[in-house]
């Protein structure tokens, strides 16, 4: 079978069950088609011979009652895998090598899947369009010189590039479903608490959250299906009764209501963001749902809030690269120089930023008008959702307010860039589960997304409309593997 | 300096200061493991051999609160006679050092697991209620140690992550010596309560000292100076009285004091300016966003308080009433927790027809001498309970004397020997047959004719000296009041 990447994670695991195809052809193609796309510059490590070996293992002793049978599998560097270098896409990390495996990927391999290599992110999954990474930015396939969104960049490149049939990423405000919006692909924000945070190299507690990333819904519910555990080493972790969400998955959603949030209608956004939208209203309505127009007042405040809460628990979760136990180390007159050193060498710029920034906010005379006030706001903005909800079943919105940029556009303006996550930081700042699909293309026939916002917990529900969504749909990513010679 | 009425004042010329102290004591959790990790927490380990991912603060590592770890915090608090807050928030406290892995100490600083409570000192002339503010709960730093090489400094993690607890009290102290009670008194507490070592050698308990004075009568508190992490109780005395009185000179001077933070150097027994109120840190808590508020139930709390064992004050209150103790002889023995187990098991030992008061001039008496000079813990005495109490019996039986038993209990000593098989064996019964000792005093009577005369000639000193003459003649065993009955009775 030539075609093997093309295969959805659906297809490869029939195939690897039915025994039409082994680990290792499957295995063997991905390295192969990863091999030949270094100009994406999606991994920052490759273990494809251990990854082989693997493979060739599982061959002769195949246990195929697993739920990722041999499928092999590129995760996002931001967690921590065992043996195997993790970077968090920074230079201070950048000789780490844990002894511990995160409780996500220990839930990956437990079903039987394959790691192929750690993939390129923004340092420390601070950005939205993978140009803060110490190893460089990360091309999106559709388009040469174009940026895959962020943080999870390389994550988002390789699934849209077919050099990984499914991944993982993280999500802090945005970093799986922005990306998945830019290059085409599906990507689910779990629910805060649906997929412990042991193991995961931390930016901000309170919003960072695992998720699948795929090339469709039904590979994106197994994912999540595997990758959703409750956790006692994480004690935001929740016990809740978890569904099978790929075998509870169904397209129909008669009668479900969907709502319309009137603030999601921004000034500046472009008419073909609109137009997408009012598609994406149509074929809910096609599939039998029902839209109801509401209201989320708050929306205004969601991204000033979320750049007050995040750095702030950000320049605490970053006090730790000090250069004293791991990772990179600068020479020093004293402690205090040495800590200096470290800290300005092995952080890039973003990163410097922010932690700067949550300094501030936390500062004593500065903590009650920043830190407490965003405290206030995210409580409102939950509030908003929680009143939704008592109308609605879910909510749809565009997943960004444009189209994937070019490299290097928006990097001298923070704030435009931060603007990116206005429709997906809501989501973060509430704790919901949010998953954004391909939906269109923009007149330079790059992807667009829609996205879908649920209730806590109701991952199965979204899962659901997107499913039924993507049917009516039928897009069609243009990959024309142009980076290939 | 005068003492007068026990009241601890610093006299300058014609001023008098009263001196103001609040403690912020840092008392470790007994527990096996850290606050949020399972490592060890043996005392006196190789370094770094009890440190998980999680102490040492690998990427990713998350902190899970150590449930035995509250139960000892409620249990302290409730044995403070304080406030247990149902919902209390764990905070990060945010600062740079070599051994404090995660860059921040997780601790709690708006809500407290603990809120007011208050500790009863028996002082010399009666009692005196300390306030206590409120208990956190907090992870203690590693250790760091400088004079292992000339350019480099090493990190312990053992430490790190360790529960403690830390007790503020409201400034109501006001001199060394009651700061002396106040530590002794929450040790023995939480000794009790089996919830704190209280091992000050080992750094189990260690304090900030809060110190300022004001003119006497004055209600306004002046300035006061914080000085940190003093390891035992005499250091922390001296150290109060060093600066106590460089703050009186300092007004004495007309100079002002400055808010600050000091270090007490042990050796020159002077305190250091550490830093300055404007170099203070600025920590930048904030409720950890890694842990969920911690929420304890009603029925939690009740399960606690139902198994508080007797505390000192009410152990105290009982001895008094049921084993009609003096106040004074009853705060010896309930002060540890060890001592009064050993009284009462002796108290349990020593039957019906037992005498309270020779029991504890024993313990109080003989026991501590030994344990004294033998710098031993009542618990590793020679002499166990259910021996001492048969010591008392025979003595109150009047099996042997009073002197007789103390030749006894230097026979006990090697090996906690029964005494009862002493006497036996070395036939040290007492002679209480009242024939045999008229018998002995007669001829004693008949030896020293002149002496007798003497003595009824009004010299009454002369008396003891037939005492002393029987016992001899008996070898001591003479039951010493028919010795007086019979003599006061031949000598008329």
């Amino acid at each position: 079978m030539s075609d093997i990447t093309k295969q959805t994670l659906t297809e490869l695991v029939e195939n690897i069950k039915n025994k039409k195809l082994s680990s290792t052809d499957v295995t063997k193609a991905f390295i192969e088609r990863s091999e030949k796309s270094k100009e994406l510059n999606t991994y920052i490590t490759e273990d494809f011979t251990s990854a082989l070996n693997k493979a060739k293992k599982f061959d002769q002793k195949p246990n195929l009652d697993l739920k990722l049978p041999g499928v092999p599998m590129a995760v996002k560097d931001l967690f921590c895998t065992k043996d195997v270098k993790t970077t968090a896409g920074s230079k201070i990390l950048n000789n780490f090598v844990p002894t511990y495996e995160s409780t996500v990927t220990e839930n990956i391999w437990k079903e039987g899947a394959i790691l192929l290599g750690k993939l390129n992110c923004d340092e420390f999954a601070m950005g939205s369009s993978n140009e803060t990474s110490f190893f460089g930015s990360v091309q999106n396939p559709i388009d040469k010189d174009l940026v895959p969104g962020g943080s999870s960049g390389g994550s988002a490149s390789a699934v849209s590039g077919q050099l990984t049939p499914i991944t993982i990423g993280t999500d802090t405000g945005g970093s799986i479903r922005q990306p998945a919006s830019f290059t085409g692909t599906v990507g689910l924000k779990p629910t805060y608490g649906s997929c412990s945070r042991y193991g995961i190299v931390a930016f901000a507690s309170s919003l960072d959250q695992a998720g699948p990333m795929a090339q469709n819904v039904k590979d994106c519910a197994l994912l999540q299906e595997v990758i959703s555990t409750y956790d006692p080493k994480d004690s935001t972790s929740i016990d809740f009764k978890r569904n099978q969400y790929s075998k509870e998955l169904t397209n129909n959603i008669k009668g479900k209501k969907i709502g319309i949030p009137k603030e999601y209608r921004i000034d500046g956004m472009p008419k073909e963001i609109e137009d997408l939208w009012q598609k994406g209203i149509q074929y809910v309505k096609d599939c039998g749902a029902e839209t109801i127009d509401i209201s989320l007042p708050h929306t205004n405040y969601a991204l000033p809030t979320y750049y007050i809460v995040a750095p702030a628990e950000a320049s605490s979760n970053l006090a730790r690269y000090d250069g004293v136990k791991y990772g990179f180390r600068a020479k020093g007159e004293n402690l205090i120089d040495m800590y200096e050193k470290t800290r300005s060498e092995g952080f890039g710029a973003e990163v410097q930023r922010r932690i700067m920034i949550g300094t501030y906010v936390l500062s004593s005379g500065y903590y009650d008008a920043y830190y407490l006030k965003a405290q206030k706001v995210r409580k409102l903005i939950k509030n908003d959702f929680d009143e939704a909800y008592k109308k609605v079943d879910a909510i749809l919105t565009p997943s960004t307010p444009s189209s994937a940029f070019k490299i290097g556009e928006k990097t001298n303006d923070p704030v435009s860039m931060y603007l990116n996550d206005i429709f997906t930081v809501p989501v973060n700042l509430a704790g919901l589960p949010g998953i954004s699909i391909p939906a269109g293309h923009d007149s330079k026939g790059y992807p667009l997304g829609l996205q879908i916002i649920g209730k806590a917990f109701d991952e199965q529900n979204i899962l659901n409309i997107a499913f039924a969504m993507e049917e009516k749909i039928n897009f069609k990513n243009k990959i024309t593997d142009w980076w290939i010679k | 300096m005068s003492k007068k009425n026990s009241e601890y004042l610093i006299n300058r010329k014609d001023n008098q200061y009263e001196v103001v102290i609040g403690l912020e004591v840092h008392a470790q959790v007994l527990s096996e493991s850290k606050l949020f990790s399972t490592s060890a927490t043996k005392f006196g380990a190789e370094p770094n051999t009890q440190v998980s991912l999680v102490d040492a603060a690998f990427p990713g590592m998350l902190p899970v609160i150590n449930e035995f770890c509250v139960k000892q915090a409620i249990k302290t608090g409730i044995g403070l006679n304080a406030k247990i807050n149902k919902r209390s928030v764990f905070d990060r406290k945010n600062y740079f050092y070599a051994d404090l892995p995660q860059g921040y100490q997780i601790s709690q600083f708006k809500d407290p697991i603990v809120g007011e409570g208050k500790v009863i000192l028996d002082m010399p002339d009666g009692q005196k209620e300390v306030g206590i503010e409120r208990l956190h709960l907090e992870q203690d730093a590693g250790k760091s140690i400088h004079d292992l090489d000339p350019q480099n400094t090493f990190v312990d993690l053992n430490r790190s992550g360790v529960a403690l607890m830390e007790i503020v009290s409201k400034p109501d102290l006001r001199s060394p010596d009651e700061v002396s009670l106040y530590i002794k008194k929450l040790r023995s507490i939480m000794r009790y309560l089996g919830t704190c070592d209280g091992n000050m050698q080992e750094g189990s308990l260690r304090a900030d000292v809060n110190v300022s004075v004001r003119a006497k009568g004055s209600k306004e508190f002046g300035t006061r100076c914080e000085i940190k992490n003093v390891n035992s109780i005499k250091f922390m005395q001296m150290a109060i009285e060093y600066e106590a009185n460089r703050q009186v000179d300092l007004i004495e001077e007309g100079k002002s004091i400055d808010q600050e933070t000091r270090l007490f150097d042990t050796k020159k027994n002077e305190t250091r300016s550490m830093r300055s109120k404007e170099d203070a840190h600025d920590y930048r808590y904030f409720p950890d966003p890694d842990l969920l508020p911690l929420e304890v139930s009603d029925e939690f709390v009740k399960e606690l308080k139902n198994n508080i064992p007797e505390l000192p004050d009410d152990k105290k209150k009982r001895f008094i009433d049921e084993f009609k103790l003096s106040p004074y002889e009853a705060t010896i023995l309930v002060s540890d927790i060890d001592t009064a187990k050993y009284f009462e098991e002796v108290v349990a030992k020593m039957g019906k027809n037992k005498d309270m008061k020779l029991a504890v001039n024993w313990i109080t008496g003989e026991l501590f001498a030994v344990l004294n000079n033998k710098n031993l813990e009542i618990s590793q005495s020679p002499v166990s309970a259910k021996n001492l109490a048969i010591l008392v019996n025979l003595i109150k039986n009047g099996t042997i004397s009073g002197k007789i038993a103390k030749t006894v209990f230097e026979l006990m000593l090697d090996g906690d020997k029964d005494p009862q098989k002493i006497v036996e064996e070395k036939g040290l019964k007492q002679q209480s047959d009242p024939k045999a000792i008229e018998a002995l005093i007669d001829k004693i009577i008949d030896d020293n004719r002149e002496k007798a005369i003497e003595y009824k000639q009004g010299k009454e000193k002369l008396f003891g000296f037939f005492v002393g003459q029987a016992m001899k003649a008996s070898a001591g065993k003479a039951n010493p009041q028919l010795i007086n009955e019979i003599l006061k009775k031949k000598l008329q």
